[in-house]
């Protein structure tokens, strides 16, 4: 008989405690297989965030460490340096990421760390009840921002891939939502990059999934992957944002120089 | 052992550091403890070491973090306003039982403060300046020989017992050049292997360092095997010196650079006869309760003066080890204000006369 689908060996063999619906669960996959297909798991060591994901220290069967609140880039950082032959990745939600994280991330970018950031945005701070993000959109409802994120009292959006893509020492970055079967596809493939460019010692690598928190969202799973594909995707355009490093280039828009 | 070599504070803590096999150190500018990172991001890539310039206090705990997790021999340090900012990481350190090596080069507070030196961070060091239960070895040297005594020391017992040492100076012990010998040189290629180290799992089971137990049943369990560890430390690594102390009547308990400036203050007036000694804590946690305690049994100690550049914080650890036998009295300087020998000698000349009751200097 063939075996037309497994759970990768580098996923523990135990339930998770994710929501129905929730993409944290096809993320968790991806990085899983791209370990095992890469032939690294035995040398990955992972770094777990504070926020939904904080488990996957429990899933993921590699060498785990627990970050506080946002600081994963840099518990990563010392990692790496300590053992550069160690394949490090951290897994990061966007409050984790792009709120109390923010400076941990840009400086571990900006130093152009060989290690994979994982990103999950879905918009909304799911572990502590719905509270509002930095990913989340205008007009969002969330349980800090009832009327509606609007940005004259709660802000703007952050976008992580366009305040990422001029940083030098960037080496790869991708945004990528995890709606289809097409477009897991392509995640798969985005992940698979972001580990191959630390293997090859080229910089700091980020893929960004677009994901769904039903619970958080309040809508029932079908609709929040639609939500993700017709709403987040509009704000959060996906694609691959950089594929190699070098310098991004500065200036003002329209005259920016790049160079290799 | 090495020649004798007159070096800077800052810089000898560094090398005393590299000596006892530390590789990476992580830390963000501050004064007055600059030279330690000036040191070691010249000299750490001379022995094969790693210098990480972070971009905050709160990066450089957790890089710190990160190659402690690794299993590598890893530093930052810092001074006041940096430390405030290194407690989220000494919290997580401890719950997940990782080693490291803190310093504090202190500067008075609150807030920015000042510059100079003082010994107000001796609450965030001893009692806990992060959240949870969890306890630091602190030391509190009064030397720059001292403080490469002592770091050396605090780099061994953070890989003994898996916790964070803080050794705590000051602007002053950071700032002075003295004579040191450094002890000999550990390879950290010859260190045993750490198997909890998360390196990846290399055909070996899976490792995790985490300090979450949401399960408070096992939460509880996690912090008895703390407290079993602390209760350890308490047990086996109180430090102190006594001064003259067999015939004294009153007992200046001072750490640091402060007991220096007593002791010269001290010299004077024992020359004079006057019946004084010196308790000097060198352990600031655990303090060395115990031989306070047996110096008041001693029957001779009327009475004891805690001088300290705070507004008063040691002398709470001083009272509860006297228990209320002896009357304890304080004298402080704060702000980076040091109090001069003389200062100390009118104080516990008027002590002894029965004049100041329990005038403080503040
Ligand atoms: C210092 C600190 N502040 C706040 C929290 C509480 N907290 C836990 S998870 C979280 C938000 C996580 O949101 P996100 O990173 O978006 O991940 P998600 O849960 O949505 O996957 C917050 C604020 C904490 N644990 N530590
Ligand atoms: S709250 Fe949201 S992000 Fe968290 S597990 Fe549930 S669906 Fe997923």
């Amino acid at each position: 008989m063939r075996v037309a689908f497994e759970r990768p060996s580098a996923l523990a063999d135990i339930p998770t405690h994710y929501c129905p619906g929730c993409t944290h669960g096809i993320a968790h996959r991806l990085v899983a297989e791209t370990l095992e297909e890469l032939k690294v798991f035995d040398r990955a060591v992972g770094i777990a965030p504070v926020g939904c994901s904080v488990l996957a220290y429990n899933y993921f069967d590699c060498d785990m460490v627990q970050a506080a609140h946002g600081r994963a880039p840099a518990v990563a950082t010392g990692l790496k340096r300590a053992r550069p032959d160690a394949v490090v990745f951290t897994y990061q939600g966007d409050g984790d990421l792009a709120s109390i994280g923010m400076a941990e991330l840009v400086h571990a970018a900006a130093r152009g760390e060989c290690i994979t950031v994982v990103f999950i945005n879905n918009a909304i701070y799911g572990m502590t009840g719905g509270q509002m993000a930095p990913t989340t959109l205008l007009g969002q409802h969330t349980s800090t921002s009832p009327a509606g994120r609007e940005p004259g009292r709660e802000g703007f959006p952050i976008r992580v891939c366009e305040l990422l893509e001029r940083v030098r020492g960037v080496a790869y970055l991708a945004r990528i939502p995890l709606t289809s079967p097409a477009n897991v596809a392509r995640a798969r493939s985005s992940v698979r990059k972001a580990f191959q460019t630390q293997l090859e010692g080229k910089g700091f690598a980020l893929v960004e999934l677009l994901s769904s928190c039903p619970t958080g969202w309040g809508m029932p799973p079908r609709e929040a992957l639609r939500w993700v594909d017709e709403v987040m995707t509009e704000y959060y355009p996906p694609g691959e944002f950089r594929t190699e490093p070098g310098d991004p280039g500065g200036g003002p828009a329209g005259k920016r120089g790049s160079q290799p | 052992m090495d020649e004798l070599v007159l070096m800077k504070g800052n810089e000898a803590v560094g090398e005393a550091a590299i000596r006892a096999g530390c590789r990476f150190f992580f830390g963000y500018p501050i004064t007055p403890q600059n030279e330690i990172p000036e040191y070691m991001s010249r000299r750490l890539p001379e022995v094969g070491g790693v210098f990480v310039q972070a971009e905050s206090e709160l990066a450089a705990i957790n890089m710190v973090y990160g190659c402690a997790a690794a299993g590598a021999r890893a530093m930052t340090s810092s001074s006041s306003p940096g430390i405030s900012l290194k407690q989220e990481g000494i919290s997580y350190l401890c719950g997940s039982e990782l080693p490291a090596l803190i310093v504090n080069m202190i500067r008075g507070g609150p807030g920015l403060g000042t510059i100079q030196p003082a010994q107000s961070d001796y609450f965030q060091a001893v009692k806990g300046g992060g959240h949870g239960d969890y306890r630091v070895l602190v030391y509190g040297p009064a030397s720059v020989q001292e403080m490469v005594d002592l770091t050396y020391l605090a780099v061994g017992r953070a890989d003994h017992y898996r916790n964070p040492v803080l050794v705590l100076g000051d602007g002053i012990l950071g700032q002075m050049m003295e004579p040191v010998r450094f002890p000999a040189a550990v390879d950290p290629a010859g260190l045993p292997e750490k198997p909890w180290a998360t390196n990846g799992r290399r055909g070996g089971p899976k490792r995790l360092l985490n300090s979450l137990y949401l399960e408070p049943e096992k939460c509880e369990d996690h912090n008895r095997e703390l407290q079993a560890k602390y209760c350890e430390m308490a047990a086996t690594e109180k430090r102190w010196e006594t001064v003259a102390t067999e015939d004294a009547e009153l007992v200046v308990v001072a750490y640091g650079t402060t007991a220096r400036i007593c002791r010269t203050g001290l010299e004077g007036l024992r020359e004079r006869g006057v019946p004084v000694g010196l308790f000097r804590p060198i352990s600031l946690w655990p303090f060395p309760d115990e031989a306070l305690d047996a110096l008041i049994e001693g029957g001779k100690v009327r009475s004891l003066l805690a001088v300290e550049m705070s507004a008063g914080q040691m002398v709470e650890d001083v009272r509860l080890a006297a228990r209320g036998r002896v009357p304890v009295h304080f004298y402080g300087r704060a702000g980076g204000m040091v109090p001069q020998p003389e200062e100390i000698q009118e104080h516990v000349r008027a002590l002894l006369e029965g004049g100041a009751a329990n005038a403080g200097g503040l």
